[in-house]
């Protein structure tokens, strides 16, 4: 019988958020059928009623009852009342918490005719409702399945993953080594409510302090493991007519996104031809070298003619010349996208900047970055020529002052200034840039100097 | 003339009434001041029934114009000098004036004291935008309501600068009111020097002597701070710089959970913060009714993002530096071990307070302060350390320590006036009322069941409770602030009311009623006949006399059922 009430109540397991007691009255029904285990239902105190709070249990788990006693306080939409019990027995579970609604008619607690029967009772009110031991055990597990598919946080600084702790970068100085956990008022009452082991977040508040948006982030990596460990993995997960909320780092994107519409944007595009470029990457390729690297390369050293262009707006009254060429390249990953950086791109040779960018991607997908890995860019790179896009625009990210939008490289036909026609591979860039602190004729500059370092391309290896 | 009677009469009070105080100067409990409170009831129609200490045990005589300290000089500058211009001493003032005596008060720091610049004042504009904050914030409820806001926001500067503005407002507002009346202000600090004689002047300065025929000690109180707290005044903080809202932290400790703790959780949660409470006893709000605290704890806490630890002791809390956070040590209150370590990002210390009595000159007229407080029998007068009341000196408010409270300084005050123009009086303190101005509200005049159970059990009388909720009351509804309830406890007797205890939308406003029923002896069946205006919050307190269900019959000559018009 527990088998099958287990399974009945499965769909709601996937939801780590306490659900409603209405789902109960199945299992009341079937439980009804063994009278030595009875439940006590929610009242209908008046008869208006249609749920009731529960205010506080009189007594506690394990606790005599005998018929006609006081057990619970109910709060309807009048009164509280004292809810008593018709029967004798030892009050062996309590189903629904203090402070805790249930409908009218559905149970909110077990009472035991012995007091053999109170674990037997317990059992069956811990497989029907969600806040189960076994659930709470099989979590860990759950968590280290889902690793894989928690997305790592773009903006927030650490992942909420059980792994996540091993990385020590966010151990809570005071927690004496994980003994301690130190977590705010508010996170530990999330963690309570969404039934989330405070023992495998990892804080990112001040100090490495577990804070609100942390347990959020680790209840929403616990529902994704659901899917994956599944026998058969439906589809990439998407069921249509679904609400689904945002993980942290979509929230993250979604938040930059927004709020990079306080900066006066525009756009520039210019027309590169890449014959030579192409010819270059077919000659290093085999030593590692990526065309991701190269236009990152190509870009910086394009940035150290332009400083401005790699200049930020900070406060809305002063450019902030960066001191370092960082260029940031957007990555898609399950789930969302990341910028890993590369850092100093003008000064480090190309085969050490191929190398560090296949790290950085593979840190990526394990979601191992560390945050001044993806976020200490000060121009971006967003390349969609291999799904064969030939041109876009890219949104420009908070805090930097350009990002450039890179096409295809695809064979045109191109006239050329001596009166002949040819085929020409010619990829289209477009960058967007901070009209604060970049002016058009900044951006015409730069993309002119990218065009001539692409177009002849030996600075590039050095 | 009035000098001559109120003297003969001032002189000769019970001996058991001084035992008593001297065992319990700072007891804040409404129970034990009950038996001398209403022993000396000028009401007539409240006087069947009650304990008359005051007629048994005239035994001690004091002799006090024969004072060792000095000859108190023939005439006097003024009638009634008033030391501290906080609430207790304005209002004390006030009545002075009124009753035709040449008055002056002197003040060191800023006219209005501890209520007015550092305290309710400031704290009440603060929670005016938490209360704001807090209903914008409540999607749930301005839904119900059909209102669609966007997100809310607050700036901090602004909200800083509504708190000072008020308390400026209302000090100047004071002052006015003083100085058209023509009460002096003196500036300085003032010490008594000898009977009837008080020096004033600010420091550097030549002081001045003035003598009075009546001094009135209202020197008020500073926040309690416990050892092993260090207060830096940043992140370690009293209700004194948290009142300037200079930051509003990620996570603030709050130790204490009273009156202050309770609505500055209040204003830091609704402006973002998280709070972790900090209580020495078992259960949080330990001043309040048991059963109001059950359900305040359920509205006021358990949803917000606060946490907290009882039964713990704060033993040591260090400021954060050199990045480092507020560390706040916790030790069991009752086994003495180290329990918990805390890291915060602030902490507010809302311990209580202590008086402000240092340097008031109280030797020179030998008087000896109890843990700071001036000892004074129930007419405000103050004792010396020999047991024998010092002629002419009285202490009101917090630094007597009887009742903590603002009202209660400026009601003691005026009790002293009226004594000294002539007509004795004894102010009930169980008809004080107290409030709470948390969102919802917290009020309660008279006793808690408990304090009312004991009273009853040793005097041998019964009780009964009634109580109703807000959830009954249309305009209570009608605002979608149904949550809350009000308890009556009283005797089935004789219907008089012994507490009344308020949690809701605006139960601080609500109150009055049922304090003013206590403070004129009004009893249940009489009160239950009068009239509220419908549909309004004060229906709460209709209905709940109405539920009472008292044995005596309504007074033939209740003055409600007498029209005065028509």
């Amino acid at each position: 019988m527990a088998n099958v009430l287990q399974t009945s109540f499965l769909p709601s397991t996937s939801s780590l958020r306490r659900r409603s007691i209405s789902g109960s009255k199945g299992k009341s029904q079937s439980l009804q059928v063994k009278a030595k285990i009875r439940e006590i239902f929610m009242p209908a105190l008046s008869s208006t009623m249609t749920e009731g709070k529960i205010v506080s249990w009189m007594k506690s788990e394990g606790d005599k009852l005998s018929k006609g006693e006081s057990v619970v306080v109910v709060e309807s939409d009048k009164a509280d009342m004292d809810v008593e019990s018709f029967h004798e027995g030892f009050l062996a579970a309590i189903m629904v918490e203090e402070g805790g609604v249930a409908p009218v008619g559905s149970a909110i607690a077990l009472l035991a005719e012995t007091e053999d029967e109170i674990a037997e009772a317990k059992a069956k009110s811990q497989s029907s409702s969600n806040s189960t031991p076994q659930v709470v055990e099989e979590k860990p597990k759950q968590i280290e399945e889902a690793a894989p598919d928690v997305p790592a946080a773009a903006a927030a600084p650490s992942v909420p993953v059980a792994k996540a702790v091993t990385l020590g970068s966010a151990v809570h100085p005071a927690s004496e080594g994980g003994k301690r956990i130190v977590a705010s008022p508010y996170a530990k009452k999330l963690a309570k409510e969404l039934k989330v082991d405070l023992g495998t977040v990892v804080g990112s508040g001040p100090l490495g302090r577990i804070v609100a948006k942390d347990v959020e982030a680790a209840a929403v990596a616990v529902p994704v493991a659901a899917s994956p460990a599944k026998p058969d993995p439906v589809a990439p997960g998407i069921e249509l007519g679904t609400v689904v909320p945002f993980t942290t780092m979509q929230g993250a994107v979604s938040r930059n996104m927004v709020e990079s519409l306080s900066v006066p944007t525009f756009r520039v595009g210019y027309t590169i031809t890449t014959n030579a470029l192409d010819a270059l990457y077919k000659k290093i390729k085999s030593k590692g070298v990526t065309m991701t690297a190269l236009l990152a390369k190509a870009t910086a050293l394009a940035l150290v003619q332009h400083p401005v262009v790699n200049s930020c707006c900070r406060d809305g009254n002063s450019f902030t010349y960066n001191s370092s060429i960082n260029i940031a390249v957007a990555v898609a990953i399950d789930g969302g996208l990341i910028t890993p950086v590369l850092q100093d791109a003008d000064k480090v040779d190309i085969y050490t900047l191929s190398r560090k960018w296949k790290e950085l991607v593979d840190k990526a997908r394990a979601k191992q970055l560390q945050p001044h890995e993806y976020n200490t860019g000060t121009f971006t790179l967003s390349n969609l020529g291999m799904f064969g896009v030939d041109r876009f625009d890219a949104i420009l990210p908070p805090g930097t002052g350009a990002i450039m939008a890179v096409g295809a490289s695809q064979p045109s036909v191109v006239a050329s200034m001596d009166g002949r026609i040819g085929m020409k591979n010619q990829m289209q860039v477009n960058v967007t840039a901070d009209h604060r602190v970049i002016y058009g004729a900044d951006l015409a500059a730069f993309l002119q100097t990218l065009a001539k370092i692409v177009e002849d391309p030996k600075d590039l290896t050095f | 003339m009035h000098s001559t009677l109120s003297f003969s009469r001032a002189t000769t009070v019970p001996t058991t009434n001084y035992a008593f105080h001297s065992q319990s100067p700072i007891n804040l409990r409404f129970c034990g001041l009950r038996r001398e409170a209403f022993g000396i009831s000028i009401l007539t129609r409240s006087s069947s029934g009650r304990v008359r200490l005051s007629t048994r045990g005239r035994s001690k005589r004091i002799s006090a114009s024969t004072g060792n300290n000095g000859t108190p000089p023939k005439s006097f500058d003024y009638d009634l000098i008033i030391i501290g211009a906080g609430v207790g001493g304005h209002g004390a003032a006030l009545h002075a004036v009124e009753k035709g005596l040449k008055t002056a008060i002197i003040e060191g720091d800023v006219v209005g004291g501890t209520c007015v610049n550092r305290g309710c004042v400031p704290s009440k504009a603060l929670l005016a935008v938490s209360g704001r904050m807090r209903e914008l914030q409540s999607e749930h409820h301005m839904k119900a309501l059909g209102l669609q806001v966007s997100a809310a926001g607050y700036d901090r500067q602004g909200v800083a600068g509504h708190a000072n503005n008020l308390a400026s407002k209302i000090r100047s507002n004071l002052t006015n009111s003083m100085k058209a009346l023509g009460v002096d202000i003196l500036t300085g600090f003032g010490t008594i020097v000898g009977p009837q004689k008080v020096k004033y002047g600010k420091v550097g300065f030549t002081d001045n002597v003035v003598t009075a025929k009546d001094i009135i000690i209202a020197t008020g109180s500073v926040p309690f701070v416990p050892k092993g707290i260090e207060v830096d005044g940043k992140t370690v903080i009293t209700s004194d710089h948290a009142l300037k809202l200079e930051f509003v932290p990620d996570w603030i400790a709050i130790v204490g959970s009273g009156y202050i703790g309770l609505e500055f959780s209040d204003v830091y949660t609704a402006l973002g913060s998280e709070v972790t409470f900090i209580e020495a006893l078992d259960q949080l709000m330990p001043g309040f009714d048991p059963e109001i605290s059950k359900l305040a704890q359920r509205v006021l806490i358990n949803p917000r993002k606060i946490d907290y630890h009882t039964g713990v002791f704060a033993t040591k809390i260090t400021p954060a530096r050199d990045g480092k956070p507020v560390i706040i040590e916790l030790t069991d209150a009752k086994t003495k071990e180290h329990k918990d370590t805390l890291e915060v990002d602030a902490a507010l210390i809302a311990t209580g307070r202590a008086p402000f009595t240092n340097g008031l000159g109280l030797e020179n007229i030998n008087v000896v302060t109890q843990r700071g407080f001036v000892p004074v029998d129930e007419r405000m007068r103050v004792i010396d350390a020999n047991g024998n009341l010092v002629p002419h000196l009285y202490c009101i408010g917090d630094a007597n320590g009887k009742m903590m409270l603002a009202h209660a300084a400026s009601a003691q005050g005026i009790s002293v006036v009226e004594q000294v123009t002539g007509r004795d009086h004894v102010l009930n303190h169980l008809s004080v009322p107290a409030a709470c101005f948390t969102h919802p509200e917290i009020s309660m005049v008279g006793l808690t069941e408990p304090q009312a159970r004991e009273k009853a059990v040793k005097e041998g009388f019964e009780i009964s409770v009634a109580k109703t909720s807000f959830k009954a009351n249309t305009k209570a509804l009608a605002e979608n602030e149904g949550e809350g309830l009000a308890k009556l406890i009283y005797r089935p007797d004789n219907g008089e009311i012994l507490g009344v205890h308020i949690f809701g939308l605006h139960a601080a406003d609500l109150i009055h009623e049922a304090s003013n029923a206590i403070a004129l002896g009004t009893r249940i069946q009489d009160i239950k006949f009068a009239v509220h205006a419908h549909p309004t919050l004060s229906e709460v307190l209709d209905e709940l006399f109405k539920s009472a269900k008292v044995k005596a019959p309504a007074s033939t000559s209740s003055p409600i059922s007498e029209p005065v018009a028509a």
